[in-house]
């Protein structure tokens, strides 16, 4: 049995915030407290979390774990060491691994390695198609029972309408999710950096954000076809975020993501060739910054994911246009979504919606995003005034492509628990492993 | 005039000050001065290296630098990428390092990507010369159109230079904007929109669709190349069409000034962009260009391989 008393437990699906006590045993939430105190006669392992937070596990709907095919850059333990340092307790793998997952035999070999090896839940998304090639639909339903949680082409855009609008179809037979990358990989080709005026003067190929938007129109306008459910991945753009708002209004199936780097930096982090400010879709102008908070604020956008995206070195110490994509993001998330609360806004429940509690409902995660009784023993013990500095040297994914390093931030994860053991601690006297 | 001259490298004009420029021509001209000789060399660089690191076909700017070298007694030596390793997969870094090993003072570097240069100077100890990355920037081609401006008008200031052609994916186009539009010069740059971008207007420069309005009292016509590939990726419908609606001819170059000139960076693509009697017309200073582009590239390996010290 654990304790942990004393802390604010903020839990918006179990529409709680108070402080309080929860009480774990066997793997789930046993009991929850009122008040700041022990029950009488508790004998077990206490953890004090007075002035922290305690949260539903945390959740990154959008990671690359590299795993099978590139462990080079990050393998299942190093991902989930990561995510347990970020504060996370679940991740949500993408696809486009080597092989890619788009057979039972892959979805089963990560979901067995994480349980054997990983510091975190491992929820794999299979492709869309075979092989991420646009052409044939995967297994839908054989997959889901091997224990894929949704499906997604990311990083290879379903180009084909026609195919996705099966997709989001076939899907309904067994109400399953597709995740959409939404981009007109034609209109994209070649560019490498937001099409504006930063990239125009560094002589950067551009990538319009009409690239991203006629994608997503696409996808919900086939949401309303179809009656099938999209999920849109890291949106970046405002009228990305004014596309999603209008199809919610109507009503349409729809939800949507977006990254901690999309609403932190704009394009202009890329002065200099910085390849560590090199992502897909692309860095976007201070108007589009604003236009991700509103909508993350507002309620628009579900969910941040991380988009966690680990390369070697060399394959970022190059010329800019030849960089691959994407920057890691699992142990800087939860301080830059938490960077939302300043100005007093957003109450913190709205940031653990979008860590915690959304993500389990879209992916109808049992058991995760709540802190309610029964629920599984994921949680996150945040301090939100903790001050601290991203440092190289503390990377715990196998990777370093971060444009945050040196950044002094602000909250972080004291300690992780995933399933009633800890998996990360920065308390005294709580160990990991425990 | 003392300058302060500091660089280590010439990666562009984009943080070039104006007294910066001016050092660079005052420099240029007494290069030039070299070329009136007999013997047109001199020893200043004896014992100095520069190597030509080019990653794209170019014969002109590469003779140039290569002869601008020479001149001043620096031992030049050539590598492209046909004939290197990198067709095999080697990155631009390691290839570089390598070169870097073999002690060169000077690398010269032509790239088709925007920034190799910048990239290459954070990891290399010798100096490093742009001679044109991607559609980024090309210093010595900005400096020395601003040169053969200055020859030919005396000033810079309060000119109007128009500018023609592919200004989506010109380098050249993005040093001029620093060279002559910091210099005081009201910029005109005209392209077809899918080659003129908007965003340009940032800079001050004037953007506009319509050949004539560019042209109309410049003092100086900027033509530039266009790829002829370009048409494939259906940035105009055909060369006959741009040819007559963005090329300049004797009909269209009657709107500038009486004695204004004509310059194009080369190559030119007779009849295109440029109609086959103005490019050798009296107005034509496409030569006087090529001419004062190695005085440029000798007062930049000059100023960079430390020879400046001595003179000044």
């Amino acid at each position: 049995m654990l304790l942990i008393k004393g802390g604010r437990i903020i839990d918006p699906a179990g529409r709680r915030d108070e402080t309080g006590g929860v009480v774990l045993e066997d793997g789930k939430v046993k009991d929850l407290i009122s008040g700041p105190g022990a029950p009488k006669g508790f004998e077990g392992t206490v953890i004090d979390a007075a002035g922290k937070w305690v949260v539903p596990g945390l959740i990154d709907m959008h990671v690359h774990l590299r795993d099978p095919g590139y462990e080079w850059k990050e393998d299942i333990r190093s991902g989930t060491a990561a995510a347990a340092a970020g504060g996370f307790c679940s991740v949500v793998c993408m696809a486009n691994t080597k092989p890619v997952n788009d057979h039972v035999e892959i979805t089963r070999y990560i979901r067995e390695k994480s349980e054997r090896e990983g510091f975190a839940n491992v929820f794999p998304v299979a492709a869309v198609t075979r092989g991420m090639e646009g052409k044939e639909m995967t297994d839908y339903a054989e997959l889901s029972e091997a224990g894929a949680v949704a499906f997604s082409d990311d990083g290879r855009p379903v180009a084909s309408s026609l195919l996705m609008r099966r997709a989001l179809e076939y899907a309904k037979a067994f109400d399953l999710l597709i995740l959409s990358h939404a981009e007109d990989a034609e209109m994209s080709h070649g560019g490498a950096a937001h099409e504006g005026w930063t990239a125009c003067r560094l002589g950067i190929p551009g990538i319009p954000s009409a690239a991203e938007e006629i994608a997503i129109a696409r996808d919900i306008l086939l949401a309303r076809l179809t009656g099938g459910k999209v999920h849109i991945q890291h949106i970046s753009t405002k009228m990305g975020v004014d596309l999603l708002r209008m199809a919610k209004r109507a009503g349409l199936p729809v939800t949507g993501e977006t990254a901690p780097h999309y609403f932190t930096l704009t394009d202009a982090a890329i002065e200099g060739y910085n390849t560590n400010a090199k992502m897909n879709p692309p860095l976007r102008p201070e108007e589009d910054r604003m236009a991700l908070l509103e909508g993350l604020i507002d309620g628009t956008i579900d969910a941040v994911a991380t988009d966690h995206a680990p390369h070697d070195d060399y394959v970022k110490r190059c010329e800019f246009i030849e960089a691959a994509n994407g920057i890691i993001g699992l142990e800087t998330a939860l301080p830059l979504t938490l960077a939302l609360l300043a100005g007093g806004k957003v109450a913190p429940g709205r940031a653990i919606e979008l860590l915690s509690a959304n993500p389990a409902r879209i992916l109808k995660l049992a058991g995760k995003g709540s802190l309610r009784k029964g629920a599984d023993a994921d949680v996150t013990i945040i301090d939100p005034d903790a001050e601290w500095e991203y440092r190289e040297a503390d990377v715990r994914s196998k990777s370093r492509n971060s444009p945050f390093f040196g950044w002094k931030l602000r909250g972080r994860a004291v300690v992780t628990i995933r399933g009633g053991r800890v998996t990360h601690s920065l308390l005294a006297g709580v160990t990991a492993g425990a | 005039m003392t300058v302060e001259w500091r660089r280590r490298h010439v990666l562009g004009l984009a943080d070039f000050r104006v007294e910066e420029m001016e050092f660079v021509i005052d420099t240029a001209r007494s290069m030039e001065e070299v070329l009136t000789r007999d013997i047109k060399k001199v020893p200043a660089l004896r014992g100095k290296t520069a190597v030509n690191l080019f990653f794209e076909p170019s014969t002109r700017t590469r003779t140039s630098f290569e002869i601008a070298g020479k001149r001043l007694s620096a031992d030049v030596v050539n590598f492209s990428s046909a004939t290197s390793s990198v067709t095999k997969g080697e990155t631009l870094l390691d290839t570089a390092k390598n070169i870097e090993a073999m002690k060169p003072n000077i690398l010269i570097i032509r790239h088709p990507a925007s920034g190799a240069p910048h990239f290459l100077s954070r990891f290399v100890s010798c100096s490093i010369i742009n001679a044109g990355d991607g559609a980024n920037e090309h210093p010595s081609q900005g400096l020395l159109d601003l040169y053969t401006i200055i020859k030919a008008k005396g000033k810079i200031s309060g000119l109007k230079i128009a500018i023609v052609g592919d200004i989506l994916h010109s380098r050249v186009v993005r040093s001029d904007l620093h060279s002559l539009g910091r210099m005081g010069a009201s910029l005109w740059l005209c392209g077809p929109p899918t080659l003129a971008p908007r965003e340009m207007e940032r800079t001050g420069a004037k953007v506009t669709y319509d050949i004539r309005e560019a042209v109309r009292n410049a003092d100086v016509v900027i033509m530039l190349r266009i790829q002829l590939e370009r048409q494939k990726t259906a940035y105009f419908p055909s060369l006959r069409e741009y040819s007559r609606k963005f090329g300049l001819n004797r009909d269209v170059f009657s709107l500038a000034k009486d004695d204004a000139v004509i310059m194009h960076p080369g190559p030119i693509n007779r009849g295109i962009e440029l109609s086959d009697d103005l490019a050798d017309c009296a107005q034509s200073r496409i030569l006087n260009q090529v001419e004062s582009g190695v005085a440029v590239r000798m007062a930049l390996l000059y100023l960079l391989a430390g020879g400046h010290d001595a003179a000044h």
